[in-house]
């Protein structure tokens, strides 16, 4: 094994087509932006999948920890009076 | 954490699983669960990388420019299966380099058909026809897998292997039905490719070891046995379509199964080609070893040109 450095990871996110939000494609090794770009070209979009590409080194990203799911996201769940459903109106009310 | 601590998780870990929940990098996962999954998707990584060397032996000797263009893409369609499967192992806390010394040092298994040599221009159509075919019936359940990343780089691996088994079997027709020499050919191939790719659907379920695991964790959704039974059903009509004979006199068509009756498979084969004893184990381990190594330079290279610019980017800056 060497002790040379090892390209860094690069994850790698897609826009299909105009209109339409980058998505996360998956991630690959590359020595740096302009090498994980010509890659992600080459592995991601092969078949006309993409028209625009981001790359992003893997340790940029900051993820929230499962663990923390509870807090995070527990507390959206009483909050019904944040969705249409919640509100009682006439059946006679239209286009509302 | 206490055991009892540990067995609940599990208890709530496997019924996320039966409720079709997916399990993500991040998530607690039991140990076994990510050894186990470590395991068999950087096989499968391995596999599509070594799968390359069969077939690359042909590339310049493709019998035409379309030949020649779409095996090439197929390959490289292969090289980037084994990436997103490499990437998604990754996501388990293994390192690449780690992945590919297991490969690389015999530790890690890769599928024992490609150590069979590739002698004809055939083989290329047998490969694409029966090796691809037998792996689209081992992919296509795992892309409803539980592990998320691996289900991922499944469905996308799935969409692209299609036109491999279509190229495979395109070769095969046309050989099959051009010269007498040509359909000899083609029938070689298939004599050589058939038992070694019903063997690639796994030992039978009785000495298969991992199958009741696999199956709560959604690894596999068929027993070897099926799978085998469904790769020999639906391949027999297509040989049949183009006047090639299955190499096993005991195929018969069951009518009270309706399925296929086959002959025995040769395990004993198998098992040495497993363990290392194939045609071509030691030239194809040596093939990856040697691009691994001379291509050393060529990583170390473009790590230094990117650090380079990298500081001449800050001194401008500055
Ligand atoms: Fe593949
Ligand atoms: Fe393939």
């Amino acid at each position: 094994m060497s002790n040379k450095k090892n390209w860094p990871l690069w994850e790698i996110f897609v826009r299909s087509k105009n209109g339409l939000e980058h998505r996360h494609f998956g991630s690959l090794h590359a020595a740096d932006a302009e090498m994980a770009l010509e890659n992600a070209r080459d592995v991601y979009t092969r078949r006309n999948e993409g028209v625009s590409i981001w790359v992003v080194e893997s340790k940029h990203i900051t993820a929230s920890n499962p663990e923390h799911n509870g807090e995070l996201f527990e507390p959206a769940q009483d909050k019904v009076y944040r969705h249409p459903t919640f509100y009682d109106l006439p059946d006679e009310v239209k286009h509302m | 954490m206490s055991e009892e601590q540990i067995r609940s998780l599990e208890k709530q870990f496997d019924e996320r699983i039966a409720r079709d929940e997916k399990i993500e990098p991040k998530d607690w996962m039991p140990e076994k669960y990510r050894h186990t999954h470590i395991r068999q998707m950087s096989q499968h990584a391995h596999s599509e990388v070594v799968g390359m060397l069969p077939e690359g032996n042909w590339i310049t000797r493709a019998p035409s420019l379309r030949r020649k263009v779409a095996l090439l893409a197929k390959i490289q369609d292969e090289a980037g299966h084994g990436l997103y499967l490499y990437s998604a192992t990754e996501t388990l806390g293994v390192t690449r380099e780690e992945l590919y010394d297991q490969l690389h040092s015999g530790k890690a298994k890769y599928s024992s058909i490609f150590n069979y040599p590739t002698l004809t221009w055939a083989d290329m159509g047998a490969i694409g026809w029966l090796v691809d075919g037998a792996a689209i019936i081992n992919q296509v359940p795992l892309c409803n897998t539980s592990y998320g990343p691996y289900a991922r780089a499944m469905i996308r691996v799935c969409k692209e292997e299609s036109f491999h088994q279509r190229q495979g079997y395109e070769i095969m027709m046309k050989l099959a039905n051009g010269t007498p020499e040509q359909k000899d050919m083609a029938q070689d191939a298939l004599n050589r490719w058939w038992w070694p790719s019903l063997m690639m659907l796994g030992p039978t379920d009785d000495k298969s070891v991992h199958t009741e695991q696999s199956m709560k964790w959604k690894l596999k959704r068929k027993t070897n046995d099926e799978l085998r039974q469904q790769f020999i059903d639906q391949t027999v009509p297509q040989a049949d379509l183009i006047g090639l004979t299955i190499p096993d006199p005991d195929l018969k068509w069951n009518e009270e199964r309706q399925s296929y009756d086959f002959g025995a498979i040769n395990w004993d084969e198998f098992w040495q080609v497993v363990k290392g004893h194939g045609p071509c184990n030691k030239e194809r381990m040596k093939a990856r070893v040697n691009a691994w190594e001379e291509g050393e330079w060529v990583r170390d290279a473009a790590m230094a040109y990117a650090e380079k610019k990298q500081e001449r980017k800050q001194k401008q800056a500055v």
